[in-house]
Formats: structure tokens, sequence, C-alpha cells
């Protein structure tokens, strides 16, 4: 069989692969613009993660606390990131936030009401205000209804559902296509495009205990430095403070900060509310590498609960509150657990859940150094530094996805010149992709994947040393030279994208090893126990690809200019709270 | 909580293997543990038996709709129904009223087609002067349809879609409740119910409510949804009286 007869071509103009907030944001703008819009996504269209997001979009409305304004946004970001984050990214966040959120609700999404019949914002980690427009503990899911429906509104817009993409396609420095493969039939698809904008999320699933489902296998960042793009800051990882831990089926799943929002108390097996050790200011509402650590080195010390982890504490809430509030969260600890949180703690404990590193773009138009390759949300860096501050990722989506969208939906029109995709190259992709299926003596892939995410878990975790990350280093170099074996057809098989996601989850391991190796420092979500002080100098780290190595730099952070040095003054606390307490 | 295999060590499965309605029912044990959940059994087997055993899931946490399958005969998510409360062997099978890919997984394709449809003809049109001041008790109504996580259960059981197939004429009680939504969020401008009549097929539902009784979000589809609908579409088709009035005060 030739290999045209195992393919299939479309030609867009600009094709955004992902339909998480950030895809789904970025191709509704670019559809506004008039180009031609591909969309693609792993899963079905409304199921990608950012539905599971619960707590809130971070923007400053102010319509509960009128002090709130981007300025005091800004600030938040910046010192959650611990000065680490590329000011631009902070600056454009905080200032377009909420004209991104009243473009939702004019969208038709129903978030909580104040009594006025204004946006509801809530309090959260990190934030000085209450900030987080929400509607209960589901706040991602009428996100991504909204965004979605929004982009089915335009003609110009194509979906491939279940599809993924596996190779980007270069015409000289620049992006001309891509190749994927549809899993109901496993026939790979061409596109023809003048940009590629990645929206793909994380990289949770090369960790073991993750609130990511099996899409975030980081291929946007895997994409990217292949094409020639650099990454930054990769060993950011957010491990969010909690997860729940029992039984096994749902450890690592998600358990909202909005239960620290609405006032929920961490205590440890001995009763004690430990967080006033830790951070006795800002308390369980400190910021998540913080609470993340204090819970971690409670259960490490002998203080854990029975299935080792901490309690999280809503029962001195009134019980209607908590149901009217947290939803999902009764609902989930009583399905699952067998838990009615109204009455009883919940057990919970770290959690893989976030990339702060990603994709270098540039701050206006969100492009990479590759001329036609666009990163934006969890792919893309800048914004987040050193620790994400709860709610900050769906504002980040929202605000970058419509720069992304327009800037790529621009250069797209801007190109005059017919894009070639190389033949052979294509070939050799194609062949690439159904090795699995040749190899005799090869390993399945959820064995070596299994060995990873053990890897990634017990040494490249929430503290670090030079031996264990050294171990990882070498074992994740064993895997990458493992033959991957597949048994089976083309068609919807599990184990052949496995197998293909394989290799990318694998970049990306090594990518995070060497940053977490290179800093020699503990700043933010990278703790370091054999270098437990703060770096002397602020600076980031690059990765690219040169001759088939990861290479790394490193740079100081960009110097945040004098006018807005002024709003760094005072670092952030629960400002709403000193005012009425007064 | 009943605890049927609680002190089990192994569970039983058989499962649907085949592709396009082709197949066989084929047997499998699984360890047990505590808490499991169906969806863990399939993919412990495609972890250690049958790597190619197609399975379509996501979040595991039963929010995102993506795992329905059918268990012991009754259409489920996958993520959230618990082993220690099933009847042994646990058969397990693809929704029948959508056409079938492979093993477990349905071409629920029809979906976003019909979702699209409905929004490209009658979706959200708020005036251009709306303040989109809202008071929680008037956006409480459009909520209870806004949990809905498009999982396609109600549609698998409902009878004009999986007796009749009528898929080209209905739009199916998880598009009511999208309707629904639509006709309810406060600022929306336009009238769609000669569309749900003519285009939507509201008046096949004939009521018998087992899509609500299969709805993981507990939304009272027929009650809160299609009834209401219906009713509407009675005042305007049957009341002409009510009709002019509404004319002349173009509400």
């Amino acid at each position: 069989m030739s290999v045209g007869d195992k393919y299939e071509t479309h030609s867009v103009d600009v094709l955004v692969v992902g339909a998480g907030g950030a895809g789904l944001r970025a191709a509704i703008e670019a559809a506004k613009e008039g180009v031609e819009v591909g969309v693609v996504c792993k899963s079905l269209l409304g199921k990608a993660h950012t539905v599971m997001a619960e707590g809130g979009i971070a923007a400053a409305l102010g319509n509960v606390d009128p002090e709130d304004n981007w300025k005091e946004h800004f600030r938040d970001t910046m010192y959650g990131g611990k000065f680490l984050n590329d000011w631009r990214f902070a600056l454009k966040h905080a200032q377009l936030a909420p004209e991104c959120v009243k473009e939702l609700q004019e969208w038709g999404a129903l978030f909580d009401r104040t009594p006025d019949g204004r946006i509801m914002q809530r309090a959260f980690g990190g934030h000085s205000w209450r900030r987080l427009v929400h509607v209960g503990d589901r706040t991602g899911l009428e996100m991504i209804r909204t965004l979605q429906d929004k982009l089915l509104s335009f003609p110009n817009v194509k979906i491939f559902q279940e599809c993924t993409v596996i190779h980007l396609f270069k015409d000289g420095n620049a992006i001309s296509g891509a190749l994927a493969y549809i899993r109901e039939t496993g026939r790979f698809i061409v596109f023809k495009t003048k940009a590629v904008l990645l929206a793909t999320g994380g990289l949770g699933k090369i960790y073991k205990i993750t609130s990511n489902s099996w899409e975030y296998t980081g291929s946007g960042y895997a994409l990217a430095i292949l094409a020639g793009a650099e990454l930054k800051d990769m060993e950011f990882i957010q491990f969010h403070p909690t997860g729940m831990v029992w039984p096994p089926s749902v450890q690592g799943v998600l358990v909202t900060e909005a239960v620290r929002g609405e006032g929920g108390r961490l205590y440890n097996a001995k009763g004690e509310r430990f967080m006033q050790k830790y951070d006795p200011v800002r308390l369980e509402l400190s910021t998540r590498d913080l609470v993340a650590r204090s819970i971690y080195t409670e259960i490490k010390e002998g203080r854990g609960t029975e299935h080792g982890g901490v309690y999280l504490d809503v029962s001195h809430l009134p019980a209607e509150q908590v149901k009217k509030k947290l939803p999902g969260m009764y609902k989930q600890f009583l399905e699952f657990a067998g838990i009615d949180i109204t009455r009883q703690p919940m057990e919970v404990a770290p959690t893989t859940h976030y990339t702060m590193g990603g994709v270098v773009v540039d701050p206006d138009t969100q492009m990479s150094r590759v001329p036609g390759l666009f990163a934006a949300g969890e792919t893309a860096v800048g914004l987040h530094g050193a620790n994400r501050l709860g709610g900050n990722s769906l504002s980040d989506l929202l605000v970058f996805g419509k720069l992304a969208g327009k800037g790529a939906a621009e250069y797209a029109s801007s190109l005059t010149k017919d894009l070639k995709i190389d033949k052979d190259e294509l070939e050799r992709a194609i062949k690439e992709a159904l090795k699995p299926f040749e190899t005799k003596d090869g390993t399945s892939p959820y064995e070596i994947h299994e060995k990873m995410k053990e890897t990634m878990q017990n040494y490249v975790g929430i503290f670090r040393e030079e031996k264990d990350l050294q171990k990882a280093l070498s074992i994740i170099e064993e895997l990458k030279n493992t033959k991957v074996k597949v048994n089976g057809n083309i068609m919807y098989n599990p184990a052949w994208h496995l197998a293909l996601d394989l290799k990318f989850m694998l970049i990306c391991a090594e990518a995070v090893i060497r940053c977490a190796l290179g800093r020699k420092d503990s700043i933010g979500a990278h703790s370091r126990l054999d270098y437990p002080d703060p770096p002397k100098e602020k600076y980031n780290h690059y990765v690219w690809i040169e001759n088939g190595e990861l290479k790394m730099r490193k740079e100081p952070t960009p110097e945040v200019p004098d006018e807005l040095k002024a709003l760094l003054n005072t670092p952030p606390s629960r400002k709403w709270e000193e005012r009425s307490g007064s | 909580m009943g605890s049927k295999n609680g002190n089990r060590k192994e569970v039983t499965f058989v499962i649907f293997r085949g592709d396009k309605g082709r197949g066989e029912f084929k047997e499998y044990r699984v360890p047990y543990q505590e808490g499991m959940v169906v969806l863990d059994a399939i993919l412990w087997i495609q972890g250690n038996l049958e790597g190619d055993l197609a399975v379509r899931w996501n979040c595991k946490a039963a929010k995102c709709g993506s795992c329905a399958a059918e268990v012991n005969g009754k259409p489920s998510l996958m993520c959230k129904t618990r082993v220690d409360e099933l009847k042994e062997p646990i058969k397990v099978e693809p929704m029948k009223a959508y056409p079938h890919i492979k093993d477990i997984v349905a071409d629920t394709s029809w979906n976003m087609r019909t979702r699209r449809k409905i929004i490209t003809k009658v979706g959200f049109r708020p005036s251009l002067k709306s303040t989109f001041l809202m008071k929680e008790e008037d956006v409480e109504r459009g909520r209870e349809f806004r949990k809905c996580i498009e999982c396609g259960l109600c549609i698998d059981v409902c009878h004009v879609l999986r007796e009749h197939q009528l898929f080209d004429k209905f739009i199916g009680p998880a598009y009511l409740v999208f309707s629904a939504y639509l006709e309810t969020h406060p600022e929306d401008t336009i009238n769609r119910i000669a569309w749900l009549k003519e285009e939507g097929g509201l008046m096949y539902c004939n009521i018998t409510k087992c899509c609500t009784e299969v709805c993981p979000e507990e939304i009272h589809i027929t009650d809160n949804a299609i009834i209401p609908l219906k009713e509407r579409l009675a005042d305007e088709y049957f009341d002409p009286i009510k009709m002019l009035f509404r004319k002349i005060l173009n509400k």
C-alpha cells in the first residue's frame, strides 16, 4: 500500500490543536477574523480538562471588593510566581481578564450573582481580594460550554473530534502543515495550514498521581520543541495541595481550592490546624506551592491520616452553604468515598496538577520563534513564573487564547506564498508512527508508561535532590531506547495511541528533569533538599533541541520597569478581612 | 451501601469485543480493589491483558460524560459505577441507541451535529442593549440545565431514538435540555418554540421519563425541561387568544 492511500488531506488557514479553554477561545478569535479554522481535539468536543476546573476565573472586576483592580491582580500574580514571571504577560493578563469574563457572559454564561445582579466573586489562595468569578464548583463546565457553543456558531470552523496531531511540517523556517490520525479509523490526516496553534494543555500524565486525564501527555511541548521552538521553566510543576487519596480508584482526583476559599480548614491526624505554623497570615489560603509542601511535610513527619493524607474540613460551615457552593465536591465524596462532607472531613494529599513552564511565545501575538507556530494556555509560558495562583489559569486561557487566535489569523492572512509539505518527510512520519505494529521483540506501552510515572513520582516530586534526579534521568534515557510493541490493528487502538503519546511524554520528562537538575536553588514549586535557599539572582531556564539533543541555558528574568515596580511594594494578604475586621 | 462483592479477590467481567456491531462477549477476571469502579476494571484489562480494548473516557470523576456504556443492561457512567454494587458477571457493552464503533465505544458524533444545528438556527441571542444585570433567582432555573455533561445516557434510553431511530427528526432529551437553558436565559430574546416543533421534533416525546431516571446529574429532564416546553407549545399553537395577546404585548 502506498502512503497516498493512508491519508486524507484538509486545507485550513489556522489549525488549532486542542479544544480546552485556550484552544476554543483561540479558535473563536481566529474565526471572527474570517479565516478558515480547523480545530483538532484529542477527545470529543467539550470533554477537555477545562471541564474539570472548579474554583473560578480570576479577574479584577471589583464587584465584591471595589478596591480590586488590575494593579492588585498584577501584584498578586507576580508575588505568587516569586517574580520569575515575565511581567509583560502578568500585566496583559491582569488588564484584559475582566473584559474576557464579560465576553463569556455576553455569550450566555450564567455565573453566580451578587445581590444586586452582577457577577459574584470569591476568595482564593494568594489573591488579596475576593476575585474569582464562578458557578458553584463547576466553573469549568460553564466556561467550556459557553466557548464550545460560541465556536459552533461560526460556519468557517471545521472540527475534528478524537483526532491527534503527531508531527508538524515546515517549509523552510515556517510552519506548513501537520500530520494527525483519527482514533476511530486509525487513518492519517494531513493538514495543509499556514499556522498551527498549540493548546494541548499540560503533561500531568508523566506522573502517577495526577488530577489530569489520559490526554495530558505534553504533546504541545514536544511538537513545539521538535519543530524548533524553545521551552522555558519546565522544572516548575504545580502539585495541587488537595487531591483525593481514598479509595485508590480516585487517588489524585482534584478537590477544588474553592473548598478552602469557602472557609475549609486543614488539620493533621493530631487535630492541629497546621497551616498556623507554615503561614500564620494567609493560613489555608496561602499559595499552592506552600500549602502543598506543608501538607507533604505533615504526612512525611508522621502526622498524616490512615490513608496517607491530611484532613480538609468544612463541617463547621452550614450544611446548606456547602451544598450550594460546593455541590460537586459534596457529590464527589459521597459517591466515590462514602463521605458526607457536611459532617465528616475529607482526606487529601498533593496531586500533580499544572505545568507552569511551556512554549516560549511573544506576549502580544503568542507566536513562538518558529514562524507560524503559536501556543496558548497551559502549553505556553510567561504568566505564572514559579507558581501559579488558583483561578489564574482560566483567565490565562481566555486572555492569551484570544490574543493567540488573533495573532495566528493575522499571520495566516499576511502570507501570500504557497506552502509546501515535503513528501519524503510525510512518508517517514507515517512509517515511524506505524512502527510499533512491526516491532517483534518490544515492550508494552502500558509497561513503559507505568515505569515513567513511577520514576517521575518518586524522584521528581515536591522535594527533589541531585541523586534522585540523576537516577530519574538515567531511567528516562533507558525508556527512550526501549522498543515499543503493540498488538491489534489501527482502528481505535488505545495501545497504539499510548505508544505515540509515549514518545512525547519522554521528551517532556527529560526536559523537566534537566531543568530541575539545573536549578540548584529552591523557589516556588521547585524545592531542592540539597539546595534549600532561593536563587541570589532571578533567572529562567530555556530548553531547545540541537542535533537531536536537549540543550539548556539560563537567562536573567526580565526586569520589571520602574513604573510597575512601585505596585509591588506591599505583599498580598487577605485584604478584605483586614478591612471588614477593622 | 451494598457490598455484594466486597470481600472478593477477583471480579468477573464479560465485555463486548468487536467492531461495527459485529462481535461477541469475552470473559475477563480482574483483581478487586476497595472502592473500584467499572472503568478501573476496563483500564486494568487494557493495561494487562488486551492493549487494544477500545474505551472512551476522560476525567474519571463523573464530570465530563465521556465513559457512558451499558453495565449489566443499565446505561451508566463507568467511572462512577461501583463494582461492589453489581451482580457478577458484570456485563459491559456500548450504548445501543448510537451506531457502534469498536468494543464499548459508540459513535456519538450526532451530538455535536445536533448542538451545532440548534446554535446556528436558534442559538442564544441577547439584546444589544442588554446590561446583563441578572438576579440569582432569575438564573436559577437555567442552572439546572447547564449541569448537563452531554454523556448521552438520556439519548441511549429514549424510545424515540433507541427503538425508532428518529435521529433526523428529534433532537432528543439532552438537546431539549439545552433548548430549555436557552429559553430560560434571562437575556435571551428569541422565540424558538416553532423551531422546536417543526425541526426539533418536540411532539415526539411522550413523557415516559426514562431519560430523567438515568441522568447522572439528576436533571429533571422531563418535568423541568420538556414539559414546560410542551406547555408553551400548546399555548402558542392551540390558544389563539393568548397568542394574540403575546403579539400585542410583544412578549
